[in-house]
């Protein structure tokens, strides 16, 4: 007898479509769909998807507590011995449904889970809830992600013994085993010492922790006085998307005057992002960036003004190394012209 | 970008769809919106009453902004 596995994608990988299809609501499918071929083959009988549930990553972004309703109800009906996600590599709200969805399964029902993803998806964000094999950053790491994921799931399902994150492949959980080296400490760090010195790579055993969080800045005083700018990661440029801004992982962000526009039209402005449909925006791009109100709030005299220049890029898989860069940059700009307050949209 | 804004010591305000996301990458200020696509607007009304909801909502990051806040906090509109 093998193991029923139910298995969670989105409708990219059920090719139901991209952004354009992302809205629809969970499907359940018999047997495997897209990647779930690759785990039944790893499985080799030993375990097999039973059910496959399609959900549009926008569905499950914006209508979470139904999603997470429907998807409990079905893997409740088929009692699977296991329930896994994705990998959704650098895909972000992906990410976050594989994360959130699998997190719900363990808790309400009790049945073990695992996902994968890129660990700078927001989704490993639960990666201390949730065990999650470290895949790519895109697709094109499926052939190694879907066996290291196989592999750690039928473990699991067979209750054997999970070594540690860096030999099974899973992100670091933050959960501490005791066990016997086979060396003492002083042998190690004399040897984690001249690999140090011979400019050799070595791993240390205690990682410092990254807790980057910045403290809220104090409140603006009076808005009637204040100079409020504009900031997107929703990739609005002006119309031809004049400096190049990459659909996804974008390598630079732009920065374009707004002095006299009384609102985005879509004559002027359009988006660049490649991860949304792009419809909404390019029709009206206010939707995306409130020109519109924030010019007719100026001339009411509730903000004093709304800043010359706006600063945009398009955040789809960009690397986070390369959005803090971009703000870090924009941000001595915004001081430097006496900006008061930032507005920025996301989409 | 949120996180490098306030960095450089100006007070900024998320407005976003994903509210969770936005909490992971350290926003301090969290304005939710309407859906992904048109955060700031509602195709499915007509252009006045989108423009009304959108001036709602930017309203309420101009509020945020204008609240002292210690940590993390979400505005519901």
């Amino acid at each position: 007898m093998s193991y029923k596995v139910v298995h969670y994608i989105n409708q990219f990988f059920a090719n139901i479509g991209g952004e354009e299809m992302a809205h629809v609501a969970p499907e359940l499918r018999d047997g495997f769909v897209g990647p779930g071929m690759a785990f039944n083959q790893a499985w080799k009988g030993e375990a097999e998807i039973v059910k496959t549930i399609v959900c549009g990553d926008s569905y499950f972004a914006e209508h979470e507590a139904d999603a997470k309703a429907q998807v409990l109800e079905w893997v409740k009906a088929e009692k699977p011995d296991f329930f896994i996600a994705g990998p959704a590599f650098n895909a972000g709200r992906y990410g976050y449904a594989c994360a959130t969805i699998c997190a719900t399964v363990q808790e309400e029902l009790g049945i073990p889970v695992l996902t994968g993803m890129y660990e700078e998806n927001p989704g490993a964000d639960l990666k201390n809830k949730v065990l999650m094999v470290a895949t790519a950053n895109s697709a094109a790491g499926m052939r190694k992600a879907a066996p290291a994921m196989a592999k750690l799931a039928l473990k699991m399902m067979k209750g054997e013994k999970i070594g540690a994150s860096c030999e099974e492949g899973y992100m670091p959980n933050g959960i501490r085993k005791n066990f016997f080296e086979k060396k003492v400490g002083a042998e190690r760090a004399v040897d984690m010492l001249v690999a140090k010195l011979n400019g050799k790579p070595f791993t240390t055993e205690y990682p410092m922790p990254s807790f980057d969080r910045v403290a809220p800045n104090p409140a603006v005083k009076d808005l009637s006085k204040a100079t409020i700018a504009l900031c997107t990661s929703g990739g609005i440029v002006p119309k031809g998307n004049p400096d190049h801004i990459e659909s996804s992982s974008a390598s630079h962000y732009g920065e374009y005057c707004i002095a006299g526009v009384e609102k985005l039209t879509s004559e002027g402005y359009e988006t660049a992002h490649g991860g949304y449909d792009p419809v909404y925006a390019n029709a009206d791009p206010n939707r995306v960036l409130p020109v519109d109100v924030l010019r007719e709030m100026e001339k009411e005299g509730k903000i004093g003004k709304l800043h010359d220049y706006f600063y945009t890029t398009v955040g789809n898989g960009t690397a986070v190394a390369n959005a803090k860069a971009f703000a870090a940059e924009y941000a001595q700009k915004l001081l430097q012209a006496g900006v008061h307050a930032v507005i920025m949209t996301s989409t | 970008m949120v996180k490098e804004i306030e960095r450089a010591g100006i007070p900024v305000v998320h407005m976003c769809t994903v509210t969770p996301i936005s909490m992971t990458v350290g926003a301090n200020r969290i304005v939710p919106t309407i859906a992904i696509p048109h955060p700031l607007g509602n195709p499915a009304l007509s252009p006045e009453e989108e423009k009304a909801i959108r001036r709602k909502l930017v309203e309420r990051a101009l509020e945020a902004l204008t609240t002292e806040v210690e940590d993390q906090t979400i505005f519901e509109v």
